[in-house]
């Protein structure tokens, strides 16, 4: 045996599927480190933690993790987390996904989970663009930014994501960027042992397309802007953290509640109305 | 494997078609079904959605169809049977998680009580446009199975088929009702829980480590899995090796594409379900199936007292279309007519096969009421002459 340290984070990676498809500077990789940190910090046994991707850059982090995890179709990781997380309530179900895959197609299914209150801990990586199909304009580019569908500057309102997640009734909502990795794990920790809708945004660079269209530099230069112009406001009212182009950055825990999950809201009402003849549902267990 | 006894509402029961489905699923051991409002098929999961709180079963209403139709393969991965119910809009929507259950091979279940299209058509009214679509309506190569009743009873009975080649075969399997018979009443016998056969699922035995998700160990069926099993799968949309992982080539592609239609194609005898009578020496032979077949039996049964010598034949299972059958049909019989509520889609597959050998004749509706009875006769007594 060698003495060679072993890096804590290839417990949860996949090791044979290295070399990752990620260029360099991105922040995806950042983010998977801290979420292999946080899994370990949580105590969440392996078997019991089974990863949803929907498509794109950060679509393929389900590839990447050494659990039971599944890369679903564009936007449609939640719903099928939907049906995974109620049918193992014994296991922690994380979607993880892009900007463009979670708020453009999947805006619909995002909602909705937030709203049903589904046991779920949703990390959307928000690069402000598709990186994939070569750095269209996603709901969360800020104004004037440049895309190759926006060649002259985006004209669109955006998206200010945790106060989305929050207006829909998310459990847990924080954000942060890649340079704050302590934060971001302690963050997707609390998410994970959160029961039940939990939301993290990420902010991370896409230095191939995002950064290079708008003249921002490559990553590292990414993070520099992340360290000078983030400022941490745990508690924040999420109607204030929206962001403009090159903007201030809130970061912090803003939401943290404790309502009933859909399970818990589905087994009271069911137990109050039909009494001893109610079966609850235990999925595969 | 039997169904389960405490679940199953045993007895004579007089229901429509999409009650005695809701009822078959139950019997067939689907406790997960997610759906979304839509009409004729709507009484479907108002019926699961009362039943389930009583025996352990899930029922969502999903925000679409979409959704709808992906949340229900997340519980089959959980280790669940679990289905989904729309008609037309809503199936077309559910198009991609069909090639999402064919490519993953997720054991799955689409109920579509058929409506008349296109588009939002006729919400209330029947009709047999959807064949094609169950066929070829996600994009790119793959195989189906179809099942398609005519009565309720048959859809009691056919939707436990549905579940049990789900199981068997691992790929997408379409109930293809349609609004007559989703709320026809009739009688249906549901029987004794240890009457009811069920294809039970069987996961892979071979420990972690000794067991890739879609490796052929033995048949031409991977291995099933589910979720917490130790197995650290993998499951993935694109195109994937036999561990699961994505494989960007052709040589990928076409081992991969190939087997997803051969694992069908190769079985279409233990598939098929047909009932055909008086082919052999017959004038003419009409093909017909699900709700159309009830009225062209009565017809042929009217045109036989009169001294014509007509055969019949129902296709129960419409995908994999069974060649042999019809290209039998051809031998036996000198024209065969095909009746369907559509402008014409069976007709062609059986225009393809017979090969020009007989004549093949049309009797089309264009959707929104049963065949006429008379119209089925004069057009056999036309080509029987």
């Amino acid at each position: 045996m060698s003495d060679t340290p072993v890096n804590p984070v290839n417990d949860l990676l996949r090791l044979e599927r290295m070399p990752h498809i990620w260029c360099g500077g991105c922040g995806i990789g950042t983010s998977v480190n801290c979420f292999a940190r946080a899994v370990a910090k949580a105590e969440i046994d392996h078997e019991h933690l089974h990863v949803v991707s929907g498509i794109g850059c950060t679509g393929r982090v389900a590839g990447y993790v050494n659990v039971d995890s599944f890369h679903t179709t564009h936007g449609r990781a939640i719903p099928f987390a939907t049906g995974l997380s109620l049918s193992r309530p014994d296991s922690k179900v994380v979607v993880y996904s892009g900007d463009g895959d979670l708020t453009a197609i999947g805006g619909n299914h995002l909602i909705h989970a937030a709203r049903r209150n589904i046991d779920m801990t949703v990390i959307c990586v928000n690069n402000f663009t598709y990186g994939m199909t070569g750095g269209q304009v996603t709901p969360t580019t800020p104004y004037s930014a440049k895309a190759s569908t926006t060649p002259y500057g985006n004209y669109e309102h955006t998206f200010n994501l945790p106060n989305l997640a929050d207006a829909c009734g998310a459990q847990f909502v924080a954000r942060w960027t890649v340079y704050h990795v302590r934060q971001l794990t302690r963050s997707m920790t609390k998410a994970l042992k959160t029961k039940g809708f939990s939301f993290i945004e990420v902010i991370a660079p896409c230095p191939t397309l995002y950064q290079r269209r708008n003249k921002l530099g490559d990553g590292v230069m990414a993070l520099q802007y992340y360290k000078d112009q983030s400022t941490i406001q745990n508690g924040a009212d999420t109607a204030d953290v929206g962001l403009s182009f090159q903007s201030d950055i809130v970061v912090g825990e803003f939401v943290e509640r404790d309502n009933l999950t859909f399970m818990e809201g589905y087994e009271k009402r069911m137990k109050e109305i039909l009494g001893d003849g109610f079966v609850p549902y235990k999925g595969a267990k | 494997m039997k169904a389960d006894p405490t679940a199953v509402a045993s007895g004579m029961h007089f229901i429509d078609g999409n009650e005695a489905c809701g009822e078959g699923a139950i019997a067939a051991g689907c406790r997960f079904v997610a759906g979304y409002p839509i009409t004729p098929s709507t009484e479907v999961v108002e019926q699961i959605s009362r039943r389930f709180p009583k025996i352990g079963g899930m029922f969502i209403q999903m925000e679409d169809e979409i959704a709808s139709s992906i949340c229900f393969q997340g519980a089959v991965w959980a280790g669940l049977k679990a289905m989904t119910v729309s008609s037309g809009p809503g199936i077309s929507l559910m198009m991609e998680h069909v090639g999402l259950a064919a490519i993953t091979e997720c054991p799955s279940v689409f109920v579509n009580v058929q409506r008349g299209g296109p588009s939002t058509g006729l919400p209330t009214l029947p009709a047999q446009q959807d064949v094609m679509q169950a066929r070829w309506g996600s994009h790119g190569d793959y195989e189906v199975i179809a099942v398609a009743p005519s009565s309720p009873q048959e859809c009691f009975d056919h939707v436990i088929t549905c579940f049990n080649f789900a199981e068997k075969y691992r790929c997408p399997v379409f109930f293809m009702m349609d609004e007559t018979v989703g709320h026809m009443l009739g009688k249906v016998k549901i029987p004794p829980a240890d009457e009811i056969e069920l294809v039970e699922r069987v996961y892979t035995k071979r420990p972690p480590g000794e067991y890739l998700p879609y490796k052929i160990y033995e048949g031409d069926q991977p291995e099933m899995v589910r979720v917490g099993m130790g197995h650290r799968i993998h499951s993935t949309g694109l195109t994937h090796d036999e561990r699961g992982y994505p494989e960007m080539n052709w040589q990928a592609q076409d081992k991969m594409v190939r087997r997803l239609c051969s694992k069908i194609n190769d079985h279409v005898d233990e598939i098929s379900i047909a009932q055909s009578d008086e082919v052999e020496g017959s004038d003419v032979t009409i093909v017909s199936y699900g709700i159309t077949s009830r009225v062209v039996a009565y017809a042929v049964d009217l045109v036989r007292k009169q001294g014509l010598k007509v055969g019949r034949v129902r296709l129960v299972t419409l995908w994999p279309f069974n060649e042999k059958l019809i290209k039998d049909v051809a031998q036996n019989t000198k024209a065969i007519i095909v009746a369907e509520m559509n402008l014409g889609q069976m007709v062609h597959e059986v225009e393809r096969v017979v090969a020009g050998k007989v004549p093949v004749h049309l009797i089309d509706h264009a959707g929104g009421a049963m065949l006429e009875l008379d119209t089925i006769i004069e057009k056999i007594k036309e080509v029987a002459s």
